[in-house]
């Protein structure tokens, strides 16, 4: 092995180089476009449903701000700058991998998974609120606010829980409600999926798998995990703060 | 290797810009502008974040021209989504024949 790599050094290769790339970095630019590929059909996932919220929006104005307007801002706002620091700590994780700071790399790795777990738990939190202020869509609470009987006559059961807006109806508020779940259930379930991504990279760099030649698997989890936090970066404004201008 | 290593400065002034952005958006929707003006401040500040955290977090401003391509190709199929479903229903009222 030594003698092979000191006569024909092109041939010795990485252990991680796979045979149908000619090197490391073919390699990793081959995953690094697979990755984004990916995401750009992701973008399209997620856009039907940002699309779905438009046009809703666009048709329910103020009962859409209504609905909003009952969503914690504060849990909202510390939820988008955990995320933004867990994106900059996996930035950071891709960092000291490519200078070979393996330590440094299993420490950013460890933290970016702490903060997505933290994003969750706050996130459950906003929905066991929910759960509490019966605002689930759909007929599976008893009388919930979007129950049956409520929905012939239109009418709020718990008024001042949800100062509804002039125009505002509960039929339109669910429909709200409808959408926050669908978006902050499928972005939950990305964070989700991130944070087992993240599990595996944590496993395989205490190995000392990765290093300033091999980090493809940390810089697409990376990409990755900067696309959800980018879905949140629009979630927050369009479903916590559309309404608020309106409270005066 | 050839790769461009984004310094640990240029992550934190992202992170740093990514927190005023957010703190802006938050002052920014209790302020009452006029029109649809409070959606367009929240979109602007949310196009902006998304930019930095594209070009520098993910490094789009280093890489190759393919994947430039690929970046801008989900774009462009974005906006036609939007554009086309937007212009139809926007203009159903324009014609009295119901639907």
């Amino acid at each position: 092995m030594i003698e092979s790599h000191a006569t024909t050094p092109e041939i010795h290769g990485h252990p991680a180089l796979q045979h149908h790339f000619e090197n490391m970095e073919q390699q990793r630019e081959a995953g690094t476009i697979g990755m984004w590929v990916f995401l750009v059909t992701e973008i399209m996932f997620f856009g039907g449903m940002f699309l779905a919220y438009t046009l809703y929006r666009a048709l329910y104005p103020a009962s859409f701000a209504s609905a909003s307007n009952h969503l914690d801002i504060t849990l909202g706002a510390v939820n988008t700058a955990v995320l933004i620091l867990s994106s900059f700590t996996m930035a950071m994780a891709v960092y000291f991998t490519q200078v070979g700071k393996s330590r440094a790399q299993v420490v950013s790795l460890v933290l970016t998974l702490v903060l997505g777990l933290t994003f969750l738990g706050i996130k459950a939190v906003e929905y066991h609120d929910k759960y509490t202020d019966r605002l689930i869509p759909g007929h599976l609470i008893p009388s919930a606010p979007f129950g049956p009987a409520v929905q012939q006559h239109d009418q709020p059961l718990d008024a001042h829980k949800l100062h509804l807006l002039p125009g505002a109806t509960l039929r339109q508020v669910e429909m709200f409600y409808w959408i926050y779940f669908a978006l902050t259930g499928m972005h939950a379930l990305h964070m989700i999926i991130g944070a087992g991504l993240l599990t595996f990279l944590i496993y395989y760099s205490i190995k000392g798998r990765f290093d300033p030649e091999y980090h493809g698997p940390v810089e697409i989890v990376g990409l990755y995990w900067h696309f959800v936090d980018i879905v949140w970066i629009f979630l927050f404004p369009l479903l916590y703060l559309l309404g608020r201008h309106f409270e005066h | 290797m050839s790769e461009h290593i984004v310094p640990v400065r240029i992550y934190v002034m992202i992170f740093l810009a990514l927190l005023v952005g957010t703190a802006l958006t938050v002052v920014a929707a209790y302020i009452d502008f006029p029109w649809q003006f409070n959606a367009i401040v929240a979109m602007t500040i949310a196009v902006g974040k998304a930019t930095l955290v594209v070009l520098y977090f993910m490094h789009v401003r280093y890489s190759t021209r393919l994947i430039w391509v690929i970046v801008a190709s989900a774009m462009f199929w974005m906006a036609l989504l939007f554009s086309f479903t937007l212009a139809d229903y926007f203009s159903r009222d324009w014609l009295s024949i119901g639907y």
